[in-house]
């Protein structure tokens, strides 16, 4: 059957099974919203406040469905504004297909009106994109790029489309596509060998498990896994959820603000085991003294990051779940008692989680917040302290429960990640854990979740600054507090209020269970808990940039 | 060519932005790249780009690796001396003071004089590196006006 441009991107869309875009109309994409207007009963579209939002939230779709995200935009700035999100995307290996549309092509290389070469602004940032300027290109274009996007190690698909291409017509007959992701092994019989061969002559394993295990749906295969060797499991930010936090055997997270018990395990164990993750900077601290008493075995879907920050003993390239799933059947049961005793003892030397009497601590709001929202619930973040905070004492149990920025580092993603996942979770309680400074970059989104009855829950940890970057300035620039104390005139309440969501503060624990209980209650409005705090609340442990992780600062005095 | 010199030859698919996402890979991972050239293949969707690199074992399976992540690279292999014809061309513009001298020099190198006038005369080479840095060196005792080298390209034996 013939069709223009237009309806053949919603046609493919649909042949994708995407039932929720993202985005924003303008006037290089306005056929593509004209199907849409007309396609409205099967495909669903959420109109954001700026497409930095629709990037986010095709984002936060992505991460908590384990679907690929779609955002449409249209040229120049529509183009531009998404550049954000889908960075953020590419730096945490999510799947996102955007769809922007460019000028007609003989307006093309002329400085034309709202035109910008996205694809060369985007190249860095995406897994791949396309230029398409003709109608019989678009539907293999999308098909391809839907398949990019989810294959091997995920990431965000670009799709910038002419506005003739959208217009024109051309014969277009419905494929069923596999949505299915595609597992592989690249590594041989060897490598697996090899990794045996270290697995078994281990005396004290550690796992160290990141986002390569939630995205390749392995947590099952971990825990097996796990079983199997005896050894305990840290997780970097970006694998919280792919091991529970309650589980006796997870030591905490990794890294920079990591628990003193996952830097005494890397220091002391001596085969590290890395599975879907990438030593990041943040992970490794000093990479010259991490882990260095360790063999290091790494195990990723991506090529690439073997050797790449951290010289590896051994590796396995291949998709988590199939490389995890084989090494529990082969590898033969393990048992490292007096390892794991030393491991369980460190857990109750260094807990995380202290008393804090009264006073209203962000650990105090994370467990408020921790025990409102229950099993059937998901937190995204923005970044900064509260981020950690949230990393630190929010018990993530399940995969793709607990979604931050962790590669960019974004401020402003929690809110629109929040839309997003709301948005693929109806029944489930989505919280945003955010800061003032965080809440000012996007909260122009809180209209979004009302306009669509998305009862998402903004947790303001409101300490009047810029909290991550006066911690650094408090202890290494003598406390010249530049700029990062905020002193704004907001009313929280009140804004939130006029954006259309219900609003409180908190300034102690009993006012914050009050309002989270009246958050929750309420599934067709957003809420905005403003919580009150101290503005020279440290985010401990902390491992200072280049030190070593086995030396993090546990007090504030003793710095 | 020193140990650190690599040259890889590319094999990418054949449209407008290959080369940008190529080379703008190598800037942003801070890879170097000593010279490039690409042109078409025997089949016109597909293109081959010859880059030399200069990096450390290491670093070479980071860029070999990298660069095979990029979509459009459909393959990618290590030339080297002992398994590649590798060549280079040159065009070299000198003073037409000295003809004899210049001729000489070519005829030894077999190098071509393509262009001729009363200031200057220009010769052309096509071979292996080293021999065209040998030429170079020789020929810049007739003042050398202008220089254009393509970069190396090469091909596997056999």
């Amino acid at each position: 059957m013939k069709l223009t441009g237009a309806d053949i991107v919603i046609e493919c869309m649909l042949e994708q099974g995407v039932d929720t875009v993202f985005g924003y109309p303008g006037g290089s994409i306005l056929n593509i919203y004209d199907s849409l207007y007309r396609y409205s009963d099967r495909i669903k579209h959420i109109l954001t406040s700026h497409e930095q939002g629709a990037a986010h939230a095709a984002d936060g779709y992505a991460r908590t469905s384990g679907k690929v995200g779609v955002v449409f935009a249209t040229s120049g700035p529509g183009a531009t504004n998404l550049v954000t999100g889908i960075a953020t995307a590419m730096m945490d290996s999510v799947p996102i297909v955007a769809i922007t549309c460019n000028v007609t092509t003989n307006l093309l290389g002329k400085d034309s009106f709202q035109e910008i070469d996205i694809v060369g602004v985007t190249t860095p940032i995406t897994k791949h994109n396309f230029l398409v300027k003709s109608v019989e290109d678009i539907a293999p274009t999308i098909r391809r790029a839907f398949k990019i996007a989810r294959t091997g190690r995920p990431g965000p698909v670009l799709v910038d489309i002419t506005k003739d291409a959208t217009g024109n017509m051309c014969e277009y007959e419905s494929e069923i596509q596999d949505t299915s992701v595609e597992r592989t092994i690249e590594s041989d019989e060897n490598a697996f060998k090899a990794a045996i061969e270290l697995i078994e002559s281990a005396e004290r394993p550690l796992i160290y498990a990141g986002g390569g295990v939630i995205a390749a749906e392995a947590a099952e295969e971990l825990k097996r896994f796990r079983a199997k060797i005896d050894s305990p499991v840290t997780l970097s930010v970006m694998g919280l959820g792919a091991f529970p936090a309650s589980d006796p055997n997870f030591t905490g997270m990794i890294g920079m603000h990591g628990t003193k018990t996952t830097s005494l395990a890397i220091s002391q164990c001596d085969l590290l085991i890395a599975v879907g993750a990438r030593f990041s900077d943040r992970v490794t601290c000093n990479t010259a003294t991490f882990a260095k008493g360790a063999k290091i075995l790494h195990i990723d879907a991506d090529r690439a990051e073997i050797d790449k920050n951290i010289k590896t003993t051994h590796s396995i390239v291949g998709d988590a779940k199939l490389v995890l799933e084989r090494l529990a059947k082969t590898v033969k049961q393990q048992s490292h008692t007096e390892w794991m005793e030393s491991i369980y003892k460190w857990k109750e030397e260094y807990p995380i989680h202290k008393p804090y009497g009264d006073s209203f601590t962000p650990q105090c709001i994370m467990e408020t917040v921790n025990a409102a929202i229950g099993r059937d619930s998901i937190a995204t973040t923005d970044v900064g302290q509260h981020q950690m905070w949230a990393a630190q004492y929010l018990m993530v149990e399940r995969p793709r429960k607990f979604i931050t920025s962790g590669g960019l580092g974004t401020m402003g993603f929690g809110l629109g990640a929040a839309i997003g996942a709301q948005a693929a979770n109806p029944d489930y309680v989505v919280v945003n854990i955010t800061g003032d400074g965080c809440f000012h970059m996007n909260m122009q989104e809180l209209a979004t979740a009302a306009k669509y009855e998305l009862p998402v829950i903004d947790v303001i940890i409101n300490n009047n600054v810029l909290g991550m970057v006066r911690q650094w300035q408090n202890l290494f620039y003598e406390k010249r507090f530049s700029n990062t104390t905020l002193d704004k005139k907001t009313d929280y309440e009140m804004v939130s209020r006029g954006l259309g969501a219900q609003a409180f503060t908190a300034t102690n624990k009993a006012e914050l269970e009050a309002a989270m209980a009246a958050a929750v209650a309420n599934r067709t409005m957003p809420t905005v808990i403003n919580c009150i705090t101290n503005p020279d609340d440290f985010v401990l442990p902390m491992v200072p940039a280049g030190h070593s992780i086995e030396e993090p600062i546990l007090d504030i005095d003793e710095c | 060519m020193n140990t650190d010199t690599h040259v890889l030859s590319v094999l990418v698919e054949n449209h407008a932005g290959v080369l940008n996402r190529v080379s703008g890979l190598f800037s942003r991972r801070m890879y170097n790249i000593e010279s490039l050239s690409v042109g078409v293949t025997e089949d016109p969707t597909v293109s081959r780009m010859t880059i030399v690199t200069s990096a450390d074992g290491d670093s070479l399976t980071q860029i070999m690796n990298q660069v095979s992540k990029l979509i459009d690279v459909k393959d990618i292999k290590i030339l080297s001396l002992d398994n590649a014809v590798l060549r280079e061309h040159v065009l070299i513009k000198v003073s037409g003071a000295d003809v004899a001298g210049v001729m000489q020099i070519c005829n030894v190198f077999r190098a071509n004089i393509v262009d001729i006038s009363s200031e200057s005369m220009t010769a052309e080479l096509t071979g292996a590196p080293s021999k065209i840095n040998a030429f170079i060196s020789l020929m810049e005792q007739f003042e050398v006006k202008d220089l254009v080298r393509t970069g190396l390209t090469g091909l596997l034996r056999g």
